[in-house]
């Protein structure tokens, strides 16, 4: 055992580096769930091929939404470019 | 007690069919699926619930072994859907408690074996016998755990506190809101417990762990309970008794509280913290 390590402890929070990790992903995964209409992981793989002809982008760049405001439905688009 | 009748329960009736059927599902392998069909089944029994427990997993058959009926296994599933043998020939009726039967999975054929068609027959032939059919899904997402939640009235999705398994989860429950009867027949939707298991209460305290409330705000289903990482799902296993029978261990009386608060009743949910140790543990134990 390493005894320095334990009387140092620092305590390293992976736990929380997990949850925010998670909550990306997942955000990501229901993209195009519940009542958004059935073409919109097929619209979102389209724009990803798009926007890869002009930038390396991860597969999580592109988000679509269907927002619906008082009767009024809503695409919304996010694009992250990677950093410079 | 009977328990609540819901809408969807009224409906079933309606089509003569009388059982609910409950999956027991996760993406991910090996997370706790099998560990809890059986205890969970098997406390609906003790209960006084006609239940039934199928295993799912055509060609990894598992479920005989932790409820200790391998040895008298002779028809299953399969022959059941391709008319090999009748169902009473085919359901394990328990040695321990009156109302529990168990339908084997095959071992020997492969997984295209079961049939949509096949599967719905024959739930909808145990429904009638049944209060509850509990179905023990394969992991993964494909034909097997499909047919499993297909039919499913309520899904526990069985999730430890690891990324990858609650991902999976997440992909579990986009199927459920989707490729299920209920949702296909815009027939309300297949109501979603947690089941949060081999949770380790001190690791979440150093934070090495996703704590519960962690778990439960990213899958956004309420919690059914939480079952700790516990040294009696092995021994239990071994014995081929489910861990539920385990009245003196934390993961049986984990068990039991979900089947009660399935059944309506309230529970504190218990086995979230660390027992306190002294130095000399800390420095010595595990
Ligand atoms: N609460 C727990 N504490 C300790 N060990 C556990 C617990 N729950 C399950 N296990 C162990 O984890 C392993 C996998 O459990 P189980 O077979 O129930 O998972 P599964 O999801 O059915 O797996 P598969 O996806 O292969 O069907 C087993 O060795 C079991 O003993
Ligand atoms: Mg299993």
């Amino acid at each position: 055992m390493d005894w320095l390590k334990f009387f140092r402890s620092e305590p390293k929070n992976t736990a929380a580096l997990a949850k925010e990790r998670l909550k990306v992903v997942v955000a990501h995964q229901r993209d195009g769930r519940s009542n958004a209409p059935a073409y919109l992981p097929k619209l979102r793989e389209d724009i990803l091929a798009v926007v890869r002809k002009y930038v390396q982008v991860p597969d999580t760049a592109v988000n679509v939404h269907v927002q619906r405001e008082a009767g009024l439905e809503v695409l919304e688009m996010n694009i992250t470019l990677p950093e410079m | 007690m009977a328990p609540a009748r819901t809408g969807a329960w009224e409906d079933r009736n309606q089509e003569n069919a009388l059982a609910k059927i409950v999956v027991v599902t996760s993406g991910k392998g090996g997370v706790g699926k099998t560990t809890t069909s059986a205890s969970f089944a098997t406390g609906l029994a003790m209960r006084g619930h006609k239940t039934a427990v199928i295993d799912f997993d055509v060609g990894l058959r598992n479920l005989d072994l932790i409820m200790g009926c391998e040895r008298r296994v002779v028809f299953d599933f399969v022959n059941v859907i391709q008319g090999e043998a009748t169902l009473r020939q085919a359901l394990i009726k328990d040695k321990q408690h009156e109302n529990l039967y168990i339908l084997a999975a095959s071992q020997t054929r492969d997984k295209d074996a079961l049939t949509a068609d096949g599967v719905g027959r024959v739930l909808e032939e145990m429904s009638k016998e049944f209060e509850y059919i509990v179905c023990d899904s394969p992991a993964g997402i494909e034909k097997g755990a499909h047919l499993a939640m297909y039919h499913a009235d309520e899904a526990l999705v069985v999730t430890n506190p690891e990324v990858s398994s609650v991902r999976d989860s997440d992909r579990v429950l986009g199927l459920l809101s989707s490729k299920t009867r209920k949702a296909e027949s815009g027939d309300g939707r297949v109501k979603e417990h947690l089941v949060l298991t081999r949770y380790n209460p001190a690791r979440v305290a150093k934070g090495e762990m996703l704590s519960v409330d962690d778990v439960k705000e990213i899958l956004a289903i309420p919690l059914l309970g939480v079952v700790p990482e516990s040294q009696a799902v092995l021994t239990s296993s071994n014995a081929g008794t489910p861990v539920i029978v385990d009245k003196a261990s934390d993961a049986g009386l984990a068990y039991d509280d979900v089947v009660a608060r399935f059944l309506g009743e309230e529970r504190a949910h218990r086995f979230l913290t660390a027992e306190k140790k002294g130095l000399l543990g800390r420095l010595f134990g595990p």
